[in-house]
């Protein structure tokens, strides 16, 4: 049976974690990460998870143990925040070239210097280009379901791209909430024995990652955006497993908030977007013809999702809580770019950059700031273009 | 796989041990490797030890080109290539992965060169031998970064020319790597030499019977780095050990014992002098009299410190 109880978004990836139960799980402490393998080290050593835990010397090598381990058939969980993830970067595009599942959590903070622990999506966006699937929680039992989800895709046939999740560190890295804990037998069974390419375990000679001629090189990155399309498909197919199995409500790649008759559409990932809505639930109250989106899965970036949505409407305003310095935030630019391959008459588009190195942005702030944009683009015909907000109290 | 124990017997003197006759079973014809390099033929040694029986993580290093482009491959057994300082971390997580899965008859082998273990790969060589991860991690030493072009690694020795020391040579020491695992207490850490193929074969034998972390550090001299013609290469490895600059030894469970190659140059009297191994290679060319003494000196303190602890 299926238990509640009151955990933080860190511990909510924890007994996910415990959950799918991974072979191996590789270790290194930075704030905010470190509470997930602090629990699930007290896990395996109070006998309740019976992982092998690799207490690495860095990042990198926390990576890399779990593609090593991973490539010899087990099953593997990291986790990291931030400067970690930097450090790692190098390995982050190494398994997911050679097509080795695996999961691992990134529990947001911004990026130094100057040395700052609050959260933005700064870390995780950085990660956009590496070939992984990506996923972010809005909230504390998303964590967990994404993470338990992400075991599934990751190790889909036709996938085998590793995956990271995403959470926002402290909103929801170290906020408890009620968290629905699903049956450990129903998830084993849900799961499956671990699925992956191919394993190089001695029994029959095997390389991975030689020296590579360039036309088969682009062949193997090819291969790396055709899993991406047919991710879009499992991902899907997946949460609507999970929803049936641990009765649960999720939508796909994006999660649609009033948008129905919108004629304004809010774009949004993480945390924040609850406040988002907090705000568009107002306005709608005022007779504004707003609803929002949420992305759920940022890679593949669910462009045809969203289009399904926005073509009908009159104003896109996406928020982001990153930047791309000398250009926009990353989810506009994906927008932007993906609009023009369905359209020649796209709907007004702007760009709200906010929330950078965790300043907080409340409810209050999205509803100016969302009325503001409305607004601007009913008197002028014409979209307010990119700002970057700085919120001062 | 031959499991014959047909046996060669490579000198003509004093019988040698035994090496079995697969050592071309895992390197098959075709390499990529430059003329006279040590590189397979070290391969060889590790062939006729661990047959397929082994998965090769190989960091960037010259070893990662050798072994042919896809989808050819001139190596009869895994490998796993990896990032650049993380051969030690991955051959660690693999090594666990197999122990796991209950597959105990192959040997994860970390195999890297001196950047790759000296410098870059030093903080994942610390920590699986801190660890005590079940690999064998194999250094082989060319003593420079050959692959991008012969830059100098802490591996170097004094007075080298290097692409990066081009005109000085290089004015530090060589980096001591296998003092450095032998402080680490693992089990089993040894010198060996390319020159000496049935002394490393040994080694090889002994750390397959050890579980945990192993350390062999290997002398390789390469042609195109240090400037030699390269049918010169298995003369200046020997030349290495029998001018006393290269010590073969052995440390298992806290015991240090000198290799019966290196046991002779313990009597200063019988080493051949420093200038012969020094003479024939062009990266020495610009040595001087002072760097020579001072490598006499290092040379003559790494022989005390051994004494020492024998
Ligand atoms: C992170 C990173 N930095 C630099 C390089 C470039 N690089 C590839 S091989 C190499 C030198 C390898 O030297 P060594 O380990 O001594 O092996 P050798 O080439 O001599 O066999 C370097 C610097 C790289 N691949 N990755
Ligand atoms: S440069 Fe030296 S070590 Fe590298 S392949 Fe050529 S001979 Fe071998």
């Amino acid at each position: 049976m299926g238990m509640k109880k009151a955990l933080t978004g860190n511990y909510a990836v924890s007994y996910a974690v415990k959950l799918a139960r991974p072979d191996v799980i590789a270790a290194y402490p930075i704030t905010p990460q470190t509470s997930i393998v602090e629990k699930l080290s007290e896990m395996i050593e109070n006998g309740e998870l019976d992982s092998v835990m690799i207490r690495v010397e860095s990042e990198h090598s926390a990576l890399a143990a779990c593609f090593g381990a991973a490539v010899a058939g087990a099953r593997v969980f990291t986790a990291t925040s931030s400067q970690g993830l930097l450090y790692m970067h190098e390995v982050v595009h190494w398994a997911s070239r050679a097509r080795i599942p695996m999961v691992m959590a990134i529990v947001s903070r911004t990026i130094n210097a100057p040395w700052n622990i609050w959260p933005d999506h700064s870390d995780f966006m950085d990660q956009r280009d590496a070939g992984w699937v990506m996923s972010y929680a809005m909230d504390n039992q998303e964590a967990l379901d994404l993470v338990l989800q992400a075991f599934k895709i990751s190790e889909d046939p036709s996938v085998y791209l590793p995956v990271m999740v995403g959470l926002e560190g402290f909103i929801l890295g170290h906020t408890t909430m009620p968290v629905d804990i699903p049956d450990e037998s129903m998830v084993r069974e849900w799961l499956g024995p671990r699925r992956q390419g191919y394993i190089i375990d001695g029994s029959t000679p095997l390389a991975v990652g030689g020296l590579t001629m360039p036309e088969d090189t682009e062949n193997i990155f090819y291969g790396i955006q055709e899993a991406m399309n047919e991710a879009k498909k499992v991902i899907k197919e997946v949460t609507n497993e999970y929803n049936k199995l641990f009765g649960r409500k999720y939508s796909g790649l994006i999660e649609c908030f009033h948008c129905s008759d919108a004629k304004y559409i809010t774009i949004s990932i993480g945390a924040w977007s609850g406040d988002l809505m907090e705000a568009v639930e107002k306005l709608r109250s005022e007779g504004y013809p707003i609803g929002s989106i949420r992305i759920r899965y940022y890679r593949p970036f669910p462009m045809e999702d969203i289009w399904e949505v926005i073509r009908s409407s009159k104003g896109v305003l996406v928020y982001d809580r990153s930047i791309s310095f000398g250009s926009y935030g990353p989810i506009f630019t994906d927008l932007a770019g993906g609009l023009l391959t369905y359209t020649r008459n796209p709907p007004y588009v702007s760009n709200i950059v906010a929330g950078i190195a965790g300043v907080n942005v409340t409810a209050e702030d999205f509803y100016k700031l969302t009325k503001e944009f409305i607004d601007e683009v009913e008197k002028n015909g014409q979209p307010p273009g990119f700002k970057w907000v700085m919120i001062r109290r | 796989m031959g499991d014959d124990q047909e046996v060669i017997y490579v000198s003509t003197g004093r019988p040698k041990p035994p090496i079995p006759y697969n050592m071309r079973d895992v390197v098959l014809p075709g390499d990529a490797a430059c003329p006279g390099c040590p590189i397979p033929m070290a391969w060889k040694v590790l062939s006729a030890v661990f047959g397929e029986k082994m998965i090769l993580v190989i960091p960037a290093c010259c070893s990662s080109v050798v072994v042919g482009t896809y989808p050819f491959h001139s190596l009869k057994t895994s490998i796993i290539h990896v990032p650049f300082a993380s051969a030690a971390a991955v051959a660690s997580g693999t090594a666990e992965a197999l122990e796991r899965r209950g597959i105990l008859d192959v040997q994860v082998v970390a195999w890297a060169g001196d950047g790759g273990t000296a410098d870059i790969g030093m903080a994942s060589l610390s920590g699986a031998a801190e660890r005590n991860n079940n690999i064998l991690y194999i250094m082989y030493d060319n003593e420079a970064y050959m692959n991008t072009g012969i830059q100098r690694s802490s591996s170097t020795p004094l007075g080298a020319w290097t692409t990066t020391t081009p005109i000085k040579g290089k004015i530090e020491p060589k980096k001591d790597v296998a003092k450095i695992m032998i402080a680490h207490g693992v089990s089993y850490v040894a010198t060996a030499s390319i020159g000496y193929p049935h002394d490393f074969y040994n080694k090889l034998q002994k750390a397959k019977g050890i579980r945990g972390f192993k350390f062999i550090h290997l002398h390789a001299p390469c042609p195109i780095g240090w400037r030699f013609d390269p049918r010169y290469t298995v003369r200046i490895a020997k030349l290495a050990v029998e001018t006393g600059l290269w010590i073969l030894y052995e440390y298992h469970d806290g015991k240090l014992t000198i290799s019966s190659p290196s046991r002779a140059y313990m009597d200063p009297s019988k080493r051949k002098p420093i200038e012969e191994y020094i003479k024939l290679q062009g990266r020495f060319r610009n040595i001087t009299e002072e760097l020579l003494s001072e490598i006499k000196r290092q040379m003559d303190a790494n022989w005390e410190w051994i004494k020492k602890h024998m």
